[in-house]
This record gives C-alpha cells, structure tokens and sequence, in this order.
C-alpha cells in the first residue's frame, strides 16, 4: 500500500488526475446548468461526442486548434439549443428527448467523420495543445508541475469552477436559473421569463459540454476515435447528483472521480497484472455508484426538475 | 370616488368550453379595499390573474391611472404597479428570504444587489409593520410569514394594487387580525387592494366595496359592505337564500373507532403523547385546537398514514393490525385529507379516475384485473350530479377544477361508500358559503345514517355548529373534551392555549 502512496505524491500521478478531471468538470458544470433550470440533459453523452468530433475537424482542417475549440463550442451550444427547443419550448419529455439527442448527435458525428476522413487504418491525428506552463506557480515544489504546467484549457475549467458558483449564486442571472429549476410560476410571477432562462440555462451548458468534447480530442488525445467520450457523459450526470447541484461540490466529485480513475490506471500499469485490466477499468464507476448510492440520499434535486412549464396550466 | 387607480372593462376568459369570466367590469380607487366575492369556480381567480398578466383575456382592457395598457405578462404587471399574492403561494421554498425578494430584479454592476435589497426591506418593514429574516431559507417559515413574504414582494416591486386571493384561507384566528391591521395601513397610505375570501364577516369588516361575480358575470355590487348582512351577500352570490342546516337530534350507538394510549415519533410536525379518544356511531367528533399542535399527525395516524409507536386502534370492533390506507378503508374508514392537491386527488389523471381510485381493485370497477372504464365514467357522472360539481365533464384532468369543486368531489368520492367512519380534515377551507353549508348538510345526513365523523378543524364557528363533543389539543395531547352544548368560543380559545383542561 505504501507503493501506491508514494505515487499518489508524484508529479505526474497528479498531473494525470487534473486532466482526467478537466473534461468532467466542464460536462459536469454543464450539466450542473442545466439541471439547476429544472432541465435533464441526457443528450450530454453525444453532444460531447459531436462536439470533440467537430472541434478535432475543424482544428485539423483550419491548422487552428483555437478555431477548433470554438467551433466545439457552437456546436454544443446548438444542440443544446435543440434539447430546449424539445424539452422547454415545446414541453416534451426530457428523457426521451435527451436520449434521442445523444443518438442522433452520435450518429452525426460517426457520419461525417467518415464522410470526412474516410476509412483509415491509423485514425488521423493533430498536434494538440502543449502544456503551458504559468511563470512562478509553476516552480513550486511537486503542485506547481502537477496543475501549473498544464494545457490553457486545463486553467481555464480551474477558473470555470469559482466563476460558475459567482454567476449561479451572486448574479440576477442565476438567481432567475435557480429559481426556475425550483418554482417556474414564481419566477414567472416575478416578471421573469421561464422559457428565456432555461434556454439559456441549457445552451450555456451544451457549450460547456462541448469544452469538455474539445478537451478530449485536442488535449487529451490529439485524435478522434468512436469511444472517445465512452461514459464520461453519463459519468458527469451522476457526478451533478453527487455534487449536490452544486458547482464546488460538482467539481470536487469530478476531481475525486479522476483520483480514481487515475489510481486505476495506475494499478493496471503496476504489478498486479495477473488481474483481468476490465477490473481496474471498473473501479472508477463502481466509485461513482457506491459514492452516489452514500452521497445521494440527503440530496434534493431542484423541485421543478424535468417538469416542463405551461403558463396556463394549473 | 376618486379617480380609479386601476380598472378593468368587458374582461371575458374562457378555457375550453368554460366561460369563466364574461364581460366583467371592475374598478378600484386609491387607498380602497375592494372585495371580490363568488362561489366556487364563479371566476375570481381567473380575474385575477388576468389582471395580473398570468392569463391573457380573449376580450376587454384594462386601464391604469386611465390610460389603457397592455399586459401581456407578469413583468408588465409588476410594472404597471400590480402586485398579486397567489392562493396558492409562488416561492421557492430552497431559496432564501431575499432571494425570494431579488428574483426578477436587475442587478448592480452585474451582481445581485443585496445591499441595496436590505435597506428596501427594512423601508417596508418601517412603512408597513411588516418585516422578516432576510437570509432564512423560505421553508423554515411558518405559513403566515410565508404570505407576509408574498405581500413584501409585491411592495418590493413598488405595487400600488395589491390582490389577495384567499389569504385567510390559510391563517390561524390571530394572523388574520395582523393581517387586516396591515392591509388597512397599506389603504390609509393610498395602496389600492383587492380581497377575496369566502368568510363574509371578514369581507364585511374589511372592504369598502364589494363586486359579487356569479357564473363568470359581475351578478351585483355590495356598496357599504359593513351595513349588509351576511345573508344579503350570500344571497347575491348564490342566487338564492342560504339556512343554515338543521342539527338533528340523533342517540350515539357503540364506539365506531377508539384511539388507546397512541403515541408516534420520528416524523414531521408535532407528535402525539398518549392521545386517546373515541367517537361513537351517529356522532361527531370535533378536533379543535391552534394548527401544529398535533393534528396533522392525529389524522395520518387515524387514516394509516402513520403507525404509531405505542397504543392501539380499534375501528368497528376490530383492532387495527396493520397501519395502511388500504387495510383501513375495507375495515371501513372514510378520509378527506387537508391537503387536496397532494394526498387527495391525483390533479394530472382525469377526474373520474381520481374519483375511484382507492376502489379501483374493486369489482365495481374492474374486472379479471381489467378496468372497466364505463363504471368509472358512469359514477363520476353520477357523483358529478349527485354534487354539483361545476367542471366540463368527467374527463377532466383534476386539477383544473377549482378549489370548492375539488372538494366536493373528494367527499363524493369518499362518502359514496358508506363509510362507518369519517375523518376529515378542515372540509370547508376556501369553500364558498354554499359549498361549506352543503358539506355540513352531508355530514348530518350520515351522522343520521349512523356514521362516526371525526372533523378537525381550525374554524371555531363551523366546529361549534357541527360536534357533539369537542376535544382540543394542545401539544400533541388531548388537553380535554367539551360537550358541544358545554363549548363557547371563548371557552375553547381558552383550551386551546393550554391554560385550562378538563375532560
Ligand atoms: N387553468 C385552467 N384550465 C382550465 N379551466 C380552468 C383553469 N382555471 C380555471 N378554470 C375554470 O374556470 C372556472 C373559474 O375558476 P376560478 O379558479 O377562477 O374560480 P374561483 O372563483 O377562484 O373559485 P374558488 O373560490 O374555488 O377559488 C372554473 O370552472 C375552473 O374550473
Ligand atoms: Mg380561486
């Protein structure tokens, strides 16, 4: 055990649990957004997929990584658009159309890569984003090459956490966001616009999403593959439950799910190979499961969540 | 009358087949009290939120300070100077006082201004004797300060009209007279207000005017509230003479329930301490007593919502050995919960299938697992006749009914089985007149017929009239029991804080 605790003190052990923890985070808070308006999103898992998609083609395409980022984000603010335009304009189910949002972004997504790349046997990949390391912080002893010698968009999920807690709790914004999510007809009472808000709410979260989707083809892999996302949809979904709705809380579920996830990457890398490696793989999920199964019960979901608002209903 | 500050003209709603206003004028003046009065589903509300902006009328105008305006939404509303209190209150109980305040309001360099919400708050407070904790999360108020809430955010947002739909619905006794101390320093300082509530003492203590709507349409107005019978008022309403029932005589039999030492911890509100009791066939029970001093509990523990701890009930005979609603009700127990909308009828299932479901099992209405749709529709329509439920038919999702009409159907639906015994709680709360008077008349029919009926209730005056024997609990005990002829107001006011007790 004292093997594994050493690890768990070296550079590269906690740099590898900030990035695993980046992507989450962003789909995390996105997530976050989105349920806080009293809107499930479960199209996350594939508007990630089609937003890493979008943003690795038009950052191999352009030469542009940053264009790719920014293309990765309209996309997922527009499908988010698209599940709003279901669930809170029109009034449908949130489940259904959530999960039809995921097929249909998915998909898409396998779609046009192949109309794009074709088959090939080595999938194409881009030179990513390099590290950048921030000028003192960085020279710290062990913390400073672990999170300050990391890529912008790593920095930029740090500085998405505290900024996501001050818009939800200190702006009118917010407030109108959270309100929704917990009593539509008093926000509606109150002058406020019920369907404006959780439009936005769920938009400002699709491109949330679509950081997260960004990150992982021009950050963590530098290439595009079917399984890219594989679950961290999902994953981010039981991490807003486990967070309490709560962007510090969220956050903080996502960085001890990276912990995890690192560990096993580790144990499977280590010397108890004669263990099937799907064992390591499963750790992080059954995390996720235990943690939610403790964490969840005290938990309270915003009172209007996936309940659609007629104005003239009673 | 000076110049109206408000006025609405030829105002006509309807939704589906409904006409639920047609054609109504209605205008309030500076630091006047307007009552607005109705029965049951005569269109108050639906007025109301008109004026408000939640419901677009599909005719008239509404003028502000003489000029016509156009309100689409709440937001105009509010702009206009139109602040509302919901029958049902429009807060998120999660969130705080003041954030409950500051929802809508723009703020201060991007952030919320909370600095700036404070000193406001404490200006209403100093205006208006009204004041609250501004960083208590909403649900750790007492009812009454939630409508205090209500009525602060409506000054909040500069009001110069204010509606109250229903408030004393809700308060005990001594709220209302705050309440009505406060709404009439709001007058006397110019606000315009509009009342409604089905208690025509209050009405008549309280309004300067009154317009009675009837079906929709304004069916008469009231000019000197204070200088007219109640009877008078009730007439307009209703169209017709209402006499108050007659309490026959009637010789209780056996002991139909019998509560033994019942004790209950661990949930909500406050718990019950060795309660025992007993109501006989043909008689009523009254539960009296100031709200939360354990009559929710009392009410859960009698209709199996709750099991108790300690003691034991008996229900016709038989102890009870399981505490569920279902084993309850074939040992032959009615209820009527407080809670209509959550524990009564399910309001998104259409009416006639909220009408049966604790006997869908049954044979009456289902068959081989199966159920038989036609027997469902053909007792709703019965029952919906049988009790004047004013609703487009049968099909109707419940909850588009409105208060009274619900009601009826709840007791409909629980009386049409002859129950043995019948608990029910607060079963006239926002009825009219008409419908409170026609819900006691049921009650005596089956105290007639033999039935034990338990009412809790918060209304002195409609206890009074309906019990035989009146027991009043203080702090979840039974603090003492009063034969009706024995009880007076202020006798059992006296009980019920706790000062004397006697059996
Ligand atoms: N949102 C709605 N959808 C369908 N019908 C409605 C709706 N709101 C009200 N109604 C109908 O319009 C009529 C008037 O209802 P309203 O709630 O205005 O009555 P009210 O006078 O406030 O009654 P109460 O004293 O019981 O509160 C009723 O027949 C009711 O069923
Ligand atoms: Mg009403």
């Amino acid at each position: 055990m004292s093997a594994v605790f050493e690890q768990i003190f070296q550079v590269g052990f906690l740099a590898a649990i900030i990035r695993i923890a980046t992507p989450l985070a962003f789909a995390t808070l996105g997530e976050m957004f989105s349920e806080r308006a009293g809107v499930l999103n479960l199209g996350i898992e594939g508007i990630m997929l089609l937003s890493a998609m979008a943003g690795f083609t038009a950052a191999s395409l352009s030469g542009s990584l940053w264009l790719g980022v920014l293309v990765a984000v309209l996309v997922g603010a527009l499908m988010g658009a698209l599940h709003a335009l279901f669930t809170v304009a029109l009034g449908l189910s949130q489940h259904v159309c959530g999960i039809g949002v995921t097929l249909f972004c998915s998909g898409l997504a396998y779609f046009l890569y192949r109309l794009i790349f074709g088959q090939q046997s080595v999938p194409p990949s881009i030179k990513g984003f390099q590290p950048v390391p921030i000028p003192l912080l960085s020279d710290i002893p062990i913390l400073g090459p672990a999170v300050f010698n990391q890529f912008t968009l790593v920095y930029l999920a740090i500085i998405a956490i505290p900024l996501a807690a001050f818009v939800l709790y200190r702006t009118p914004w917010g407030l109108s966001v959270r309100m929704v999510g917990e009593n539509p007809r008093a926000a509606d009472s109150a002058g406020v616009s019920v369907i404006a808000t959780r439009f936005q709410a769920v938009i400002l979260g699709g491109a949330l999403m679509g950081l997260a989707g960004a990150f992982l083809t021009m950050a963590q892999f530098n290439a595009f593959t079917f399984g890219v996302v594989s679950g961290r949809g999902w994953v981010a979904i039981a991490l807003v439950v486990f967070g309490r709705w709560d962007p510090w809380r969220s956050a903080g579920a996502a960085l001890l799910f990276a912990f995890v996830d690192a560990l096993q990457l580790r144990m499977q890398a280590s010397g108890l190979g004669h263990i099937p490696y799907e064992a390591f793989l499963m750790l992080p999920f059954i995390f996720t499961i235990v943690a939610m199964a403790f964490m969840s019960r005290n938990a309270v979901a915003p009172s209007a969540l996936l309940k659609p608002f007629r104005r003239e209903e009673r | 009358m000076s110049a109206p500050l408000i006025e609405m003209r030829g105002i006509t709603k309807s939704f589906g087949a409904v006409k639920a206003n047609e054609a109504v004028d209605l205008a309030v003046a500076p630091g006047e009290i307007l009552g607005l009065l109705g029965e049951n589903g005569a269109g108050k509300t639906t007025l109301m939120n008109v004026l408000f902006g939640a419901y677009a009328p599909d005719a008239g105008e509404i003028l502000v300070g003489g000029r016509p305006v156009a309100i689409h939404n709440s937001a105009d509303a509010l702009a206009a100077g139109i602040g509302m209190v919901h029958q049902h209150f429009h807060l998120a109980p999660r969130l705080t006082v003041l954030e409950n305040l500051l929802i809508g309001i723009p703020g201060k360099s991007g952030r919320i201004d909370r600095a700036g919400g404070l000193a406001r708050l404490k200006e209403i407070g100093r205006q208006h004797g009204l004041s609250l904790d501004p960083d208590l999360p909403v649900s750790a108020l007492s009812v009454g300060e939630q409508q205090r809430l209500e009525i602060i955010k409506a000054l909040f947002r500069g009001a110069k009209l204010l509606i109250l739909d229903e408030p004393t619905a809700v308060l005990a006794p001594s709220e209302v007279d705050g309440l009505f101390a406060a709404l009439r320093s709001m007058a006397a300082q110019g606000l315009g207000i509009i009342f409604i509530s089905h208690k025509l003492n209050e009405v008549r203590a309280l309004t300067h005017r009154c317009v009675v709507l009837r079906h929709g349409k304004v069916a008469g107005r009231v000019d000197h509230p204070a200088g007219t019978t109640s009877a008078e008022m009730a007439k307009l309403m209703c169209g017709h003479e209402i006499v108050p029932p007659a309490k026959g005589e009637s010789t209780p039999g056996a002991s139909v329930l019998t509560l033994d030492g019942i004790s209950t911890s661990g949930h909500a509100g406050t718990t019950l301490r060795e309660v025992s009791l007993f109501v006989r066939s043909g008689e009523i029970l009254g539960i009296a007593g100031v709200s939360g001093n354990g009559q929710r509990a009392l009410a859960d523990v009698i209709s199996g919502m709750l099991s108790p701890d300690t003691g034991t009930m008996t229900i016709a005979g038989k102890a009870v050995a399981q505490f569920s609603p279902r084993e309850l009700q074939a040992l032959g127990l009615g209820r009527i919960p407080e809670d209509r909308m959550t524990t009564g009828l399910v309001t998104n299932l259409p009416l006639a299938d909220s009408m049966v479901l604790p006997r869908i099992g049954t044979e009456a209405f289902s068959r081989k697992g199966l159920l038989n749709p036609a027997a469902i529709r053909a007792f709703a329509e019965a029952q919906i006749k049988a009790y004047d439920i004013r609703c487009p038919g049968p099909m109707v999702r419940a909850g588009a009914l409105s208060g009274g009409n619900l009601q009826k159907a709840l007791l409909a639906r629980e009386l049409a089985f002859d129950p043995k015994v019948l608990i029910v709680s607060q079963p006239t709360r926002g009825l009219d007149i008409g419908a409170a008077r026609f819900i006691h008349e049921k009650f005596m029919v089956m105290r007639g017929k033999g039935c034990g009926i338990i009412v809790i209730s918060e209304d002195l005056e409609e206890m009074l009239m309906l019990s035989d024997r009146i027991a009043v609990m203080y702090e979840g005990r039974i603090a003492g029991t009063l034969f009706g002829a024995d009880a007076t107001v202020a006798r059992l006011g006296l009980m019920m804080t706790g000062a004397e007790g006697r059996s």
